[in-house]
């Protein structure tokens, strides 16, 4: 015999239980706006919806694959020598390299500041990108398991990308420099002026606001990390100045810029592993240092 | 009565694979007009299923999406709590209406849906500015004729229930 199928179910309760619904909503809100306490909720249920970015990911794995495999020879030949060409032109550059990085080290030391330790990276995938269109996030195939920590920054071969904002077992996810509510301290590479570059929700711009009319900024100009604030290594680049705009009705220069970092375009991104720079190695008492 | 469940997983299936559908990447251009995929589906079996699917679903379906998407916890179950409720309320005469009449009732819905994520948005200070954020609404409302038949297609021949 087959169920009747009820045309009208029973709908009493439907405004309390819209009521309940909303109050278990709205407590969620405030706890994530005001307080961070759900990060660890987030980071787990992130951690169990890691297959749901796997599957989003397969169509661009295929095009990666496809590049991989289908190339023609004469396509990786070319490929090749270029690469031979460039990693030798990298060579000759780096060979000073020791050299001045040892100078600078000595430098420092005479000066009293602390030394600039070189950067460890983790190579990593970007596997998925923030829906939204007003929310620059990405997901990172890198996770707690490979040590990924919370403010850690990422960059590509051109710039500062953003940095990590959740940390799940095999996943992270990072917001980018251009979301609207990020900000990075820097200073203009030419004469050390330092500004915060903040995001404005569009993928090539960002604006430093609060930069007085007379500040010597022009356009052209490269903005790295100043380091300021602790979050962010020192030196690297993360926009150029493309326009100057100076009214003088207003207190204020309005300076917009372009990130570097190729923010939609990049695959395979760099987590950067900055060695903190103030941990004195320990000596025994009345041992000789050694340098 | 007793009702018994039958082809539960079709729904989860279905979710699932629409959740896979809302972070695909897109290139920018397409980016706004991406459907809103999990209110889709989720209307879908609101409006043919209300004894199974209703307001838990949405809250439950609605906090997975706000980590997906790294939105404020409770952005997406605010928006979908709200619209389920109200398709829940008409789903009745939802039924009978024509295709285009149903997707002209889905345009509204989603519209609201956008609008309420507009309204969170701006409260943490962004937003989208113009009308911008309502091209969502029309790609969702335009999917309705091609996606609701599937489903119902789906829904007969597994008899969820």
């Amino acid at each position: 015999m087959l169920p009747i199928k009820p045309l009208f179910i029973q709908e009493s309760n439907l405004g309390l239980r819209l009521f309940l619904g909303l109050v278990l909503v709205g407590t969620l809100l405030l706890a994530d706006l005001r307080y961070s306490g759900l990060a660890t909720v987030r980071s787990a249920i992130d951690t169990a919806l890691t297959p749901i970015y796997l599957i989003a990911d397969i169509p661009s794995a295929i095009g990666d694959w496809q590049d991989n495999t289908l190339r023609s020879r004469q396509r990786l030949l070319e490929d090749n020598d270029r690469l031979r060409r460039e990693n030798l032109v990298l060579q000759g550059r780096s060979q000073q390299l020791a050299s001045l990085q040892a100078d600078n080290a000595r430098l420092r030391t005479l000066l009293n500041s602390t030394a600039l330790l070189r950067d460890d990276v983790l190579v990593s995938e970007i596997i998925g990108v923030s829906p939204d269109p007003l929310r620059h996030q990405l997901v990172l195939d890198k996770g707690a398991e490979a040590d990924v920590y919370l403010g850690q920054p990422l960059i590509d071969a051109q710039g500062l990308m953003g940095q990590v904002v959740e940390v799940g077992m095999t996943t992270s996810r990072v917001l980018l420099v251009t979301d609207p509510t990020h900000s990075v301290p820097v200073q203009v590479n030419r004469n050390g002026v330092r500004a915060v570059a903040e995001g404005m929700g569009s993928l090539d711009q960002l604006a430093v606001h609060h930069v007085t009319a007379t500040t010597d900024i022009q356009a052209g100009d490269l903005l790295v990390t100043s380091g300021l604030g602790g979050r962010f290594p020192i030196g690297y680049p993360v926009a150029i100045v493309s326009a100057v705009e100076r009214n003088p009705g207003e207190a204020f220069a309005r300076i917009e810029a372009t990130p570097t970092a190729a923010l939609d375009r990049a695959r395979h991104v760099l987590l950067v592993f900055s060695q903190l720079p103030d941990i004195e190695p320990e000596l025994d008492p009345g041992e000789e240092p050694l340098e | 009565m007793s009702e018994q469940v039958h082809g539960y997983w079709i729904i989860v299936a279905s979710l699932l694979l629409a959740a896979v559908l809302a972070v695909l990447p897109l290139t920018r251009v397409l980016l706004w007009w991406r459907p809103e995929w999990i209110l889709l589906v989720l209307l879908y079996w609101t409006i043919a299923l209300p004894h199974r699917v209703g307001l838990v679903t949405a809250l439950v379906v609605g906090l997975l999406a706000d980590v997906m998407e790294g939105a404020v916890l409770g952005q997406n179950m605010l928006c979908l709590a709200v619209v389920v409720t109200l398709a829940r309320l008409m789903y009745q005469r939802l039924r009978v209406f024509s295709l285009l009449q149903q997707a002209s009732v889905i345009f509204v819905l989603a519209g609201l849906h956008q609008l309420i994520t507009q309204w969170l948005q701006s409260l943490q200070g962004g937003g989208a500015s113009g009308f911008v954020f309502l091209f969502p609404a029309l790609s969702t409302a335009l999917l309705w004729p091609l996606v609701m038949p599937v489903l119902r297609e789906l829904r007969r021949s597994y008899k969820v229930n």
